[in-house]
């Protein structure tokens, strides 16, 4: 490239020289209608001259300096616009990732509260079943005891029943018969009459 | 220009010393002067316009980028990558025409490209920079180009001479075709101009019809303001494609 670039401007310096000479140079025979072709004129052979320097004059300032500065302006902003997109493409990859995390933790999050629930639940049922249990074995056992204490009560009132049937019958047998019986009889026969009904 | 009842539509090229004796003895015409307006304009044009160096552009900084951009893709992709070497140059020569055919149009003005002197200057110029890179370039291989390749040996007397013509016609044709344009672009904006002055001489019924020569000067700006950029562009692209044959291994 660089060498290429020597070539164009030692072309131009060569073409300026070797231009101004053979415009300088040009016979002035065509001295014809047209302006241009009056090449005897000095100011038609001048402007060849003035214009190979305004020519080269205009090429060094614009290669040195103003094609230099666009050529910076553009590949700043290329260069800004790149840069630009690989922060946003970055960015969107950071959000991506956040966004999946967050899911994974919901999701996570989400099956905890459902094991614990699970557990809660369980632990809830097998204390509502040992209370449930507790409160059986309580009843039961009272039950039990209620069914002693009438067995009991039954017992007292059935002894005490033959007590008062003893007693009932030798007051009967008195008013009857105005004897009074022998109470020993009575008792037997009364033991006997209620084993006879079957009354415990 | 127009001179009383002859009217001489060549007198708008004539050069004229500016600066009186100094200019005549600088052969410095009013063609210099306007080539000096014409390069700072453009100049003036790229230095205000990057001037903020925006990431985001302006109207004028996106409108010199353009110009960039558009001289710099012609040159790469016409002359291949070796063409950003050249790309000052394309677009040194784009500019100094464009400007030129375009500051010619102003009225009362001076169109420099419509000198044949100057346009030879810069198409020879071309040439023997493509002669320069290509033997550079191709050192010399550069004359095997004379014999187009397949062509029969027996031919070789008939083609080497037309390839050799066509190759020194080249700085010719590039610079007769900007100046033909430009002169008679600026020849029928004279005889027009003149047929309206023609026309005032004859009353009322004249003025009145002065009106179509007016509207065909009109309709005549708009067609030069597009020849003005294309022979600009056509110079450019010309140039490339020689550079393209030089460069090329």
């Amino acid at each position: 490239m660089g060498v290429i670039t020597k070539t164009v401007r030692a072309g131009l310096l060569a073409t300026v020289c070797g231009v101004s000479l053979l415009a300088v140079s040009a016979p002035g025979a065509y001295a014809t209608g047209m302006p241009q072709l009056d090449f005897a004129n000095p100011l038609v052979t001048g402007q060849v001259m003035w214009g190979a320097i305004i020519f080269f004059v205009f090429y060094l300032v614009l290669s040195k300096a103003m094609l230099p500065g666009v050529a910076r302006v553009l590949h700043d902003r290329s260069q800004r616009i790149t840069g630009d997109l690989e922060v946003a493409r970055s960015a969107k990859q950071d959000a991506d990732k956040a966004v999946a995390e967050l899911q994974q933790a919901r999701k996570d999050a989400m099956a905890e509260a459902q094991a614990h629930l699970q557990k809660v639940l369980d632990e809830e049922h097998r204390a509502a079943d040992q209370q449930m249990q507790e409160i059986n074995a309580r009843l039961a056992s009272e039950i039990a005891d209620a069914e002693k204490n009438v067995a009991a009560e039954k017992a007292r009132a059935l002894s005490a029943l033959k007590e008062i049937a003893a007693d009932t019958t030798q007051a009967l047998v008195q008013r009857l018969t105005g004897v009074v019986p022998d109470a020993q009889l009575v008792a037997r026969n009364v033991e006997s009459a209620s084993a006879h009904r079957s009354i415990i | 220009m127009a001179g009383g009842s002859s009217i001489n539509v060549l007198e708008q090229f004539e050069l004229h010393p500016v600066l009186g004796g100094l200019g005549e003895a600088l052969r410095f015409s009013q063609s210099p002067l306007y080539m000096i307006a014409a390069v700072c304009l453009v100049l003036a044009f790229l230095y205000f316009g990057m001037r903020p160096a925006a990431v985001v552009p302006g109207r004028l900084q996106a409108a010199a980028e353009v110009c960039y951009e558009f001289i710099h893709n012609m040159a790469v992709d016409t002359i291949g990558p070796e063409g950003a070497a050249f790309f000052p140059f394309i677009f040194t020569l784009f500019f100094f025409i464009l400007a030129g055919n375009y500051i010619g149009l102003l009225p009362f003005s001076f169109t420099f490209t419509s000198h044949i002197a100057v346009t030879f200057a810069m198409a020879f110029m071309v040439f023997l920079l493509t002669v320069v890179v290509s033997l550079k370039v191709q050192g010399l291989r550069f004359f095997a180009h004379f014999m187009p390749d397949g062509a029969s040996p027996f031919l070789a007397p008939l083609l080497i001479p037309i390839e050799i013509l066509s190759f020194l016609s080249r700085p010719v044709s590039l610079s007769i075709r900007l100046f033909a344009n430009m002169v008679a672009g600026h020849v029928m904006f004279d005889i027009f101009a003149s047929f309206v002055i023609m026309l005032a001489g004859f009353g009322v019924v004249g003025d009145v019809f002065a009106i179509g020569p007016i509207a065909i000067n009109v309709a005549l700006m708009a067609l030069e303001l597009l020849v003005g950029v294309l022979q600009a562009y056509v110079f450019a692209i010309l140039t490339c494609i020689y550079l393209r044959e030089a460069v090329a291994h």
